[in-house]
């Protein structure tokens, strides 16, 4: 298990690399995407490799000529990889319509990153009325048409109904993973479980579910040698009882020692609503048994796959209703009987923070404490917070 | 005595007309309750047609925070909503209007409590955020006017989409209101809607004449109507009388800046504050910012509107506006205006309230100046949060833009 984590995080620190050598090595057409509600079903059963680009943090280069210093590190970071040439492997890109920043970095990469194809998924900005899913499926349907014109393929259902459940694996491995830490967080370290979920956006999905596998079966197997210890020693870990557990909410978590921090401070991060996090992976979808139909009735893998993604909690950039991403963090904390919430904010990332003083209110109003943490590019230095983390789990 | 007369004959008469309107409809608007209307906030770039033709009060929570800019009220209202928790880097229209909300402050005490809310993200994501905490701050149902994002092109799915809706929200205000929509009244609001856009577009289309008759900072002010009363009978005859007004300019040869050496194209939203000082800071340098792609916005997707089968043809109208668009079709449209306008430099509000207005400015920039040969400023502001603007820096930037203007002029 050990091991298979190791790699992982190799491949998280230069998933670029990774992804040229996929590239080169299998041949396979490396599709870049942005956003975690893109179909990566439709890229594999195209034959290509969807690869989710974070951007670099730090100093960037080329950027500053295109984008006012006003915009999110991680748009900036994704188009400077572009305009730098890094992701000239790529077959093309594919941007799904999400906020502002990633629809102008559309635009920009479009315009200015001339390798590859470039693909755009208008989804709808409301998913809760009939039109709006209805919408969502007919570009899914258009996706579909245009990758595989793209791509010079014909993506056939077959195809596409195996690439669901290579996803719909995967999604249940990593949802078991959560399920065995939340129960046990010192079994794995909060940065792993990130690695692990990065990883498998990145990696050759079959792969990915090999080693989730191998990591899920690793850590009941930690938990069996755990519970066959004699009685005295038994009854889980000292250190395991002290722990507060917190739900983090939040977008894109690109800070690879941030669970380290808060679990020195004496927290552990026992679920998420974060699109590096649960959002990748929640709700596996309906299952499509061998006559093609779903859960959801006699239907075909397009309509499984949209309704997967408008029945998951949804990116504040979109709408699902007036309340449902309070009510969902709400619930989330009451079940995985977590005492805090932490809030993690990108700088200049407007739907979050659009959404945070009345989630705040929402958490007020049930007396769950809460930290907002807003995330720069530089990070702050790591004692301003590991102070800030103490601090917090000081109140419980 | 003789910079008087000039200051008096170069006045636009019509403003006055146009304040009285301005201060009816929000009496209007005020004691709507009292005359037992409706009333629904509703966006700038929002399908207010319906509205009008059910009788309910559109009230346009982003003329307000114009307002608020140009009372220079924004930063107090925009500090209150950071003291809400609402972070500094968010939209400063929204974050003026949500503390607004909660205090009744600004210029006139605050909007009128709506009814109901009508959003329309054709103009960016941030009027979604902002409508749902005004729906959940007031508590009253709120209607998504959700048009998919025309990158490179309206798709007939995005068409479908965009029509059912339309149906959508004639049943929800239908609802709303407990009557039925008058489909005859409809098809009049939506001939007086096209002919107020095709006016407006016509007045804007004087500065065309040499030296303009008004500038695009008259513009920011006269766009009230057709952002408001978009759909009524009153702005079609305002918009004629101030077509008429700005001819007769042209025909005496009246200018909006004294001498103009130099006509210049304004990107992005005004800087509501600022407005006056940098009115006259261009004008001393004789350059007139003769058209802008922020007023122009309101009649720019008037070739997909038929006022012959409105409700359909607004589906198009509303969702291929300007900011509904790809960067690369943007910088053409910009390109069109340049050559339409004979404008001699590009002066670019990079605006931190407003993103999807602001990303791609550079390359708009670029490619106009390439493809056209002009030079260009970008002045990095605020529409309404005065902390982000810089005076002596901008100052500076506008001096060296005006030399290098100077200096092409000279070769």
């Amino acid at each position: 298990m050990e091991e298979a984590i190791k790699y992982m995080a190799e491949i998280t620190a230069a998933p670029l690399m990774y992804g040229r050598r996929i590239q080169k090595e299998t041949g396979r057409r490396v599709v870049g995407y942005v956003c975690s509600y893109t179909p990566e079903e439709i890229i594999i059963a195209a034959g290509a490799h969807p690869l989710r680009l974070f951007g670099p943090m730090g100093e960037l280069e080329c950027v500053d000529t295109h984008l006012q210093s006003y915009c999110c590190s991680v748009v900036r970071g994704i188009l400077e990889t572009g305009l730098k040439g890094d992701a000239d492997f790529l077959a093309g890109m594919v941007f799904p319509h999400t906020c502002d920043s990633i629809q102008r970095l559309s635009d920009l990469w479009r315009i200015n990153v001339t390798h590859g194809f470039h693909l755009d998924l208008v989804l709808p900005v409301k998913l809760n009325t009939d039109s709006a899913r209805k919408y969502y499926l007919d570009v899914l349907r258009r996706f579909r048409m245009e990758l595989g014109k793209k791509l010079g393929v014909d993506i056939g259902d077959e195809a596409l109904r195996k690439a669901y459940e290579t996803l719909r694996e995967i999604r249940r491995l990593l949802a078991g993973i959560y399920e065995l830490r939340s129960a046990n967080p010192t079994l794995l370290s909060g940065d792993d479980l990130l690695t692990i979920v990065k990883a498998a956006m990145i990696m050759d999905r079959r792969e990915a579910s090999d080693l989730l596998q191998r990591v899920a079966t690793g850590l009941k197997a930690k938990i069996e040698a755990h519970k066959s210890l004699p009685e005295s020693v038994n009854s889980s870990p000292p250190q395991e009882k002290e722990i507060k557990r917190l739900v983090l909410a939040g977008g894109i978590c690109n800070h690879p020692r941030l669970h380290g921090m808060i679990e020195a401070a004496g927290g552990a991060v026992v679920w998420d609503d974060m699109c590096t996090g649960a959002r990748y992976f929640q709700t596996a979808g309906p299952g499509i048994e061998s006559d093609g139909s779903t859960a959801a009735g006699k239907g075909d893998t397009m309509a499984a796959i949209a309704e997967r993604y408008l029945n998951r909690e949804v990116c504040p950039a979109k709408h699902n209703g007036l309340t449902s991403r309070a009510e969902a963090i709400i619930s989330l904390v009451r079940e995985k009987q977590a005492r805090g919430v932490i809030l993690l904010h990108l700088k200049f990332c407007d739907p979050h923070a659009f959404d945070y003083p009345y989630l705040k209110n929402a958490l007020d109003r049930e007396n769950i404490p809460h930290l907002m943490l807003e995330i720069e590019d530089p990070l702050p230095a790591e004692g301003q917070l590991r102070t800030r983390f103490e601090a917090f789990l000081e109140m419980f | 005595m003789a910079t008087n007369i000039d200051k008096e004959k170069r006045k636009i008469k019509s403003v006055k007309k146009m304040k009285e309107i301005m201060t009816l409809y929000y009496i209007d608007a005020k004691t709507a309750a009292d005359n037992g209307k409706k009333v629904a906030w509703i966006t700038s770039g929002g399908p207010v047609e319906p509205l009008i033709a059910m009788d309910i009060i559109p009230v346009y929570p982003e003329n307000h925070g114009a307002m608020i800019g140009a009372a220079k009220m924004g930063v107090d209202l925009c500090e209150k909503a950071e003291a809400m928790g609402y972070a500094g880097d968010l939209c400063s229209y929204a974050r003026s209007d949500i503390s607004c909300a909660t205090v009744n402050g600004g210029p006139i005490g605050g909007l009128p409590r709506p009814d109901l809310l009508v959003c329309g993200n054709n103009i960016c994501g941030t009027v979604l955020k902002w409508y749902e905490i005004q729906a959940r701050y007031f508590d009253v149902p709120l209607f998504i006017f959700d048009t998919p994002f025309c990158h490179t092109a309206f798709h007939p799915e995005m068409r479908r989409y965009v029509r059912t809706q339309i149906d959508e929200y004639i049943v929800f205000l239908e609802s709303a209101t407990g009557k039925k929509l008058d489909r005859d009244r409809m098809v009049e609001v939506g001939r007086l809607s096209v002919e107020g856009q095709r006016l407006w577009q016509a007045v804007l289309d004087t500065t065309i004449n040499k030296p303009a008759p008004m500038s695009a900072f008259d513009a920011f002010f006269h766009l009230a109507l057709i952002v408001t009363l978009r759909g009524t009978r009153q702005a079609v005859d305002y918009y004629q009388e101030l077509l008429a007004e700005m001819n007769q300019r042209v025909r005496d040869g009246i200018g909006a800046v004294p001498r103009e050496s130099y006509r210049l194209l304004w990107d992005n939203l005004p800087i509501w504050y600022r407005t006056k000082w940098l009115s006259d800071k261009f004008a001393a340098h004789d350059a007139c910012l003769v058209a802008d792609t922020y007023t122009s916005a309101w009649c720019g997707s008037l070739r997909y509107m038929d006022e012959n089968d409105f409700l359909t043809s607004m589906a198009e109208g509303y969702t291929r506006i300007y900011l509904n668009i790809g960067v690369d079709e943007m910088a053409r449209m910009v390109g069109e205006m340049v050559d339409k306008y004979d404008v001699d430099g590009l002066v670019m509000h990079s605006n931190r309230s407003c993103k999807p207005y602001s990303f791609g400015q550079y390359d708009i920039r670029k490619i106009v100046e390439d493809g056209k040969g002009i030079p260009s400023l970008i002045i990095e502001a605020d529409m309404c949060d005065e902390r982000n603007f810089s005076e002596s820096q901008i100052e500076m930037r506008i001096e060296a833009f005006i030399e290098m203007l100077k200096q092409k002029d000279g070769q």
